[in-house]
């Protein structure tokens, strides 16, 4: 277990190093990184101060030396367009707006999943089974953003500003956002659990605990539920990933003050370090989350080999 | 064959022929310029809303363009770059899947690594960092996208040719002494490809939104040539005054990414007997 432990950890390392190159060489693309690294209206010889400034005058090899071990500081430079610390503005930006945002929608997903997965497998072919099996093609189909307008234009528009349309700062303000950013994966985890809670219906134990005599209630939440539930912990990780990439669009929809609406606004300003600390931190947050699936499901299923 | 399961795919092919048609023949059949304005005519509303008008079925937007003649010809951008990225996506993916399982060691171990990598990145956030520093184009959009969908197609290709490199006719036509390049194209290429068919349908559906999302954020093609999600983005300003211009574009891209979903769902179970009816 230890060793399989460390060569994880070790294989999340070397993704995290990659991505740290990627985003070295990505301001590095067009082949003159002071021309981004500075105000847009700057003079030749300012773009020529910068340059020399930040060593973007020495080798390339010297340079990728000098990145990571700034960004081991956690130094990523300042934003241009706020003059503070990038790294910093991230992580004002993900904690608390984009992790509250990620944390509801992903408590909806989940938990509203359980229930609704369950009925639509013990009442396989009712108008609920059905239900969630036409919202789950649809809410695949449809980009979550839409549904996002939609949701405003209902409850903000037609139904005279039930619920407000954007901005953030009490519990009222979350429920569009945390909704529009749930819906596909909750649909898609009520699929789950169900074709996971048939299979499992289906074998000797359950037969087994029914035969005993035990209340139906009893077979299926305590012997059936619990051997379903490690796919629906998989998209768990799948969806936290999802519901990350998702907040980016779904943030811009709200006007939620988070990390992903950070990163969009400083695009056509060009605020390089805020992308690249932005980028990086998504990126790591990623990686984080995969390892840990990954350790959960081996430690919940014995059957998983640690190879 | 046709029963009423293949009904919903059935239904799904038809749409997308009459997708590839519209965007075919958008300058025939749009009722106007697309990206000519009109001011006098601005937020005129759909035809069977009060002051709709006949001359505009679907309204118009805020510079007064028509939104069908916008509709029809955004269908172009979401068909093409959703066909082209996937087509880059499968042809990397499948090239590095197959040098990945047939050599093995250190070249496996590089491609499986950098997609690891690339896995960490969303297709939105690359989208977003690549359009920063390259600036929105046709070209960076297929690029993008044909970047973050090549990892599946690398491991599902390098799957396969590890279970077939192992298989009786590949032995033999090495034994034969065919060299490496005879055997991945003639004998491994073919048979990889198969399984590969219900992902790359999957993979257009989900390109089409990704294009959407890219363009929503106006890290698109640059205006003003129409495409659905730049349609969404400008429509969402206008949500009080002008509903329809949030609603139909949305609309397009459900339809159409949908029907590809049946014909995939369809697919899917078609290639594979194992499926049950009803669990899936």
């Amino acid at each position: 277990m230890r060793a399989y432990l460390l060569r994880r950890l070790v294989h999340a390392l070397v993704v995290v190093w990659g991505v740290v190159t990627f985003v070295f060489f990505l301001v590095r693309l067009t082949g003159d990184p002071a021309a981004f690294l500075v105000d847009p209206t700057a003079t030749q010889a300012e773009i020529e101060h910068t340059r020399r400034l930040l060593g973007l005058d020495r080798s390339l090899a010297v340079q990728y030396a000098d990145f990571l071990a700034a960004i081991a500081r956690g130094d990523f430079g300042q934003s241009m367009q706020t003059r503070r610390p990038a790294l910093g503005l991230v992580l004002e930006h993900l904690w608390p707006a984009t992790a509250v945002l990620a944390a509801a929608a992903l408590l909806i997903s989940t938990l509203g999943a359980i229930p609704l997965g369950v009925l639509s497998a013990t009442h396989r072919g009712g108008w609920l089974d059905h239900g969630s099996r036409l919202a789950s093609l649809f809410l695949q189909s449809m980009p979550a953003f839409w549904l996002g307008i939609m949701l405003i234009l209902l409850f903000a528009v037609e139904l005279g500003g039930l619920l407000p349309a954007y901005g953030s700062g009490s519990l009222r303000h979350l429920i569009l956002p945390a909704v529009t950013l749930a819906a596909a994966p909750l649909a898609q985890n009520v699929r789950l659990v169900r074709s996971g809670m048939l299979e499992v219906l289906g074998e000797d134990y359950v037969r087994t605990a029914r035969a005993k005599g035990l209340a139906e209630r009893g077979v299926v939440y305590r012997h059936a539920l619990r051997n379903a539930a490690l796919p629906v912990l998989t998209v768990t990780g799948l969806s936290l990933g999802f519901m990350l990439s998702g907040a980016i669009i779904i943030e811009t929809v709200f006007s939620w003050p988070g990390l992903g609406r950070l990163i969009v606004q400083a695009v056509p300003g060009r605020d390089f370090p805020v992308i690249q600390a932005g980028v990086f931190v998504f990126a790591v947050i990623f990686v984080a989350l995969n390892l840990v699936v990954d350790l959960l499901y081996t430690a919940l299923d014995p059957r998983v080999r640690l190879t | 064959m046709s029963g009423r399961r293949d009904l919903p795919a059935l239904a799904g092919v038809a749409v997308i022929a009459a997708a590839v048609l519209v965007a075919a023949f958008a300058p025939a059949l749009a009722p106007a310029d697309p990206v000519r304005n009109r001011l006098l005519d601005r937020l005129t509303p759909p035809m069977w809303a009060e002051g709709g008008t006949a001359r505009h079925p679907l309204g118009t937007d805020t510079l007064g363009r028509d939104v069908l003649s916008r509709l029809l010809y955004g269908a172009r951008v979401s068909l093409v770059v959703g066909l082209a990225a996937v087509l880059v996506a499968g042809v990397v993916g499948v090239a590095f899947g197959l040098v990945a399982g047939y050599r093995g060691g250190w070249p496996d171990d590089l491609l499986m690594r950098l997609g690891d990598i690339q896995l960490a990145f969303p297709v939105l956030l690359l989208g977003v960092a690549v359009t920063a520093v390259l600036g929105a184009s046709l070209g960076n959009m297929i690029l993008v996208l044909g970047a973050s969908g090549w990892v599946t197609y690398a491991r599902i290709a390098r799957g396969e040719t590890l279970s077939l490199k192992e298989r009786e006719f590949v032995a033999a036509a090495r034994a034969l002494g065919a060299p490496a390049r005879h055997v991945v194209a003639r004998h491994l290429l073919p048979n990889v490809l198969p399984p590969l068919m219900v992902v790359t349908t999957f993979s257009v559906a989900r390109t089409i939104i990704a294009e959407a999302s890219l363009s929503f954020l106006g890290l698109g093609l640059p205006p003003p040539t129409p495409s659905w999600g730049a349609m969404l983005d400008e429509g969402r300003n206008y949500i009080t005054t002008g509903w329809w211009l949030a609603l139909f574009p949305g609309l397009a891209i459900l339809v159409l990414v949908l029907a590809i979903n049946l014909c995939g769902d369809w697919l899917r179970d078609a290639l594979d007997p194992r499926i049950e009816k009803g669990i899936g």
